[in-house]
């Protein structure tokens, strides 16, 4: 590079999000989680049609280990292949946990922003209301849910979705209320914005970077809480899933460890690898962490 | 001679404190024609950056209202339309430009975006139409390369460039007036020249009237027609330009004019002290009492000022001042 390159590169400010993903490339573990992550939803997506057989169905004797018979991960009580309920559930873990991290940014995002924007007495109301949900008993009140409204797939995905909002809420309040003090707020106003444009279209994409953080961190818990339903045997009986899996195999624990240990494997590597990736993405958004 | 576009009648602000309630702006009148520049002078804390707020209907929400007066602009009272008119009017009709440019822009959109945004909300223009006037805009500012630079973010482009889109998006639907709220105090000072050159040019051009708030005497000489000094919230003396920093009446305006250093062709040796004015601003608690507030800090003090708010003494033609003791 010659040094007239060099300089004006020094020069001219770099747009954000390529300074982001700098600082992503750069945390080896994030990097090596996203490469996980990757090869997880690739499996979640093609993977039942690259493995057709059918994790309900019979297909030798119950309890072969792994790697005998032709089978992979070996077969469980029901003499069902594991490997076949391994990749059909990636789908169903992945779906329930994005959709339900979704259901509950979009709940948190709407209450946080009105009480940081609004104040005042519906700042109060709605403050009451989250704290009202934080201390419930998170999975005792999805089990009553799930229970009172059947155990469906979307209403699963509600469960969890209405007892984990209280987070991004909180977290989007404090944002709100530090972001609406700023100046560009106050000139938008001058300029004619109204209230609505303010909140979405002025000051939220400016609070987005912590909400994102939380938003997928918020997916391997929600996975996490799917697979606990589903071994406490709240789950759709028609769709597999690797909570599903353990909570049917967990009674042959000591004859048959494998039938609990793969599964359960699969989710412990699925929500670390979302861990990392958030927290890398926590460090990349985090302009106090910059340039150190 | 034609209406004022905005007539101000002893509008009175009143902030909440820990102490009570207190007038920080204390029955203001003023007048301003198109094409005109008013100019508001004044230390820090007196009420002029409270009357450019109070204007646009911006004034802290809870903490502080608008207790009497009326602000008519082309007839309609600001002080009593409704938020939604208001919505309408600011950024339309009456415009704002910030003191600091550095953190009016908002950081996550492009200036494009930004100025084409108000075309598109006042104006009723389609993403296209907007785009092209935004680059029109942007070239009437005089920012270079515009054509790249309307895809720049706020954070690429200068204090002085960025003061530029402000007043870009100030003046994107031709506003009848422009508030500027001390625009140059944080630019440097030969930055500073070509923004009001800029301004100047764009006020010929659209026959906007400004009102310009500062605390510096040369920017008020360069820029404005009339100007108002403001004490303690209270108007303390009004006039043309001219008139008031040639012949400034009241104390307080005569020392504020003192005040101001002079750069000369010989410097001497031992410099001439610049004169100050003693004292400080009385606290918020005093304000709005019936007596003189500048009393404390005056030389000419007489003990009518003790007892009642001097009203304004008419000196030449419109050049007034607010003092018991003018000339004696």
């Amino acid at each position: 590079m010659t040094e007239k390159e060099n300089k004006e590169k020094e020069e001219k400010p770099r747009h954000p999000l390529s300074e982001v993903f700098d600082m992503y490339i750069r945390n080896f573990s994030a990097v090596c989680a996203m490469l996980v992550l990757i090869v997880i939803i690739i499996l979640a997506i093609f993977g039942p049609s690259l493995y057709p057989t059918d994790p309900f169905e019979m297909v030798w004797m119950p309890f072969s280990p792994p790697g005998q018979e032709g089978f992979l991960l070996g077969t469980d009580y029901l003499g069902r292949d594991l490997m076949a309920g391994l990749v059909h559930g990636a789908r169903v873990s992945i779906l329930v946990g994005i959709s339900a991290a979704f259901m509950s940014v979009v709940i948190g995002i709407t209450i946080g922003a009105l009480a940081g924007y609004y104040r005042g007495t519906v700042e109060e109301i709605l403050m009451r209301l989250t704290e009202f949900f934080q201390v419930l008993p998170t999975l005792l009140f999805s089990m009553v849910i799930v229970a009172l409204f059947g155990a469906s797939l979307p209403m699963i995905v509600i469960a969890i979705g209405l007892v984990s909002w209280t987070a991004v809420a909180r977290i989007t309040r404090a944002e709100f209320l530090r972001i609406r003090e700023l100046e560009f707020v106050l000139a938008s106003r001058a300029s004619g914005a109204s209230d609505f444009r303010l909140i979405f279209s002025v000051i939220l994409p400016n609070a987005l970077p912590p909400i994102i953080v939380q938003a997928a961190l918020m997916v391997g818990s929600a996975i996490l809480f799917e697979a606990g339903l589903s071994f406490l045997g709240l789950s759709d009986p028609n769709i597999v899933s690797w909570g599903q899996i353990i909570g049917s195999n967990r009674q042959y624990i000591l004859d048959a460890s494998y039938t609990v240990t793969v599964p359960g494997l699969a989710i412990f590597i699925t929500v670390l690898a979302i861990s990392l990736v958030g927290d890398g993405l926590n460090d990349a958004l985090n302009p106090k962490l910059r340039r150190r | 001679m034609m209406d004022p576009i905005l007539k101000v009648e002893n509008l009175s602000v009143e902030l909440k404190t820990r102490e009570g309630t207190s007038p920080v702006i204390d029955e203001l009148s003023f007048e301003l024609n198109a094409g005109e520049t008013l100019s508001f002078v004044g230390e820090s804390g007196c009420g002029k950056s409270m009357t450019a707020l109070g204007i646009m209907g911006l004034l802290p929400e809870k903490i502080s209202r608008v207790s009497s007066g009326r602000i008519l602009f082309q007839g309609e009272d600001l002080a009593s339309v409704s938020q939604k008119r208001l919505q309408e009017i600011r950024g339309n009709e009456i415009s704002m430009i910030f003191q600091e440019p550095m953190t009016s822009l908002n950081p996550v959109y492009t200036i494009g975006e930004q100025i084409g945004e108000i075309l598109r909300r006042h104006k009723g223009l389609n993403r296209k139409q907007s785009f092209l006037q935004a680059l029109d805009l942007i070239e009437a500012v005089q920012i270079p390369d515009p054509k790249n630079k309307i895809h720049s973010y706020p954070f690429q482009l200068s204090g002085g460039q960025r003061q530029r889109v402000m007043i870009a998006m100030a003046l994107a639907c031709e506003p009848k007036i422009l508030v500027a709220d001390e625009p140059t105090t944080a630019l440097d000072v030969t930055v500073q020249a070509q923004i009001f050159d800029l301004l100047k040019e764009l006020r010929a051009k659209t026959n906007t009237a400004i009102i310009l708030i500062t605390h510096d005497m040369g920017v008020v000489y360069e820029m404005a027609q009339k100007m108002i000094v403001m004490y303690a919230g209270r108007k303390v003396e009004e006039g043309s330009v001219n008139q008031v920093i040639k012949s400034p009446a009241h104390p307080y305006t005569q020392g504020l004019i003192s005040c101001v250093p002079h750069l000369t062709e010989k410097q001497p040796e031992v410099r001439e002290r610049l004169l100050e004015i003693p004292g400080i601003v009385p606290s918020l608690t005093s304000f709005g009492l019936n007596k003189c507030l500048f009393e404390s800090r005056c030389h000419k003090s007489v003990e009518k000022c003790l007892s009642s708010k001097p009203d304004a003494q008419q000196i030449l033609g419109g050049h007034k001042a607010n003092c018991w003791n003018l000339g004696k």
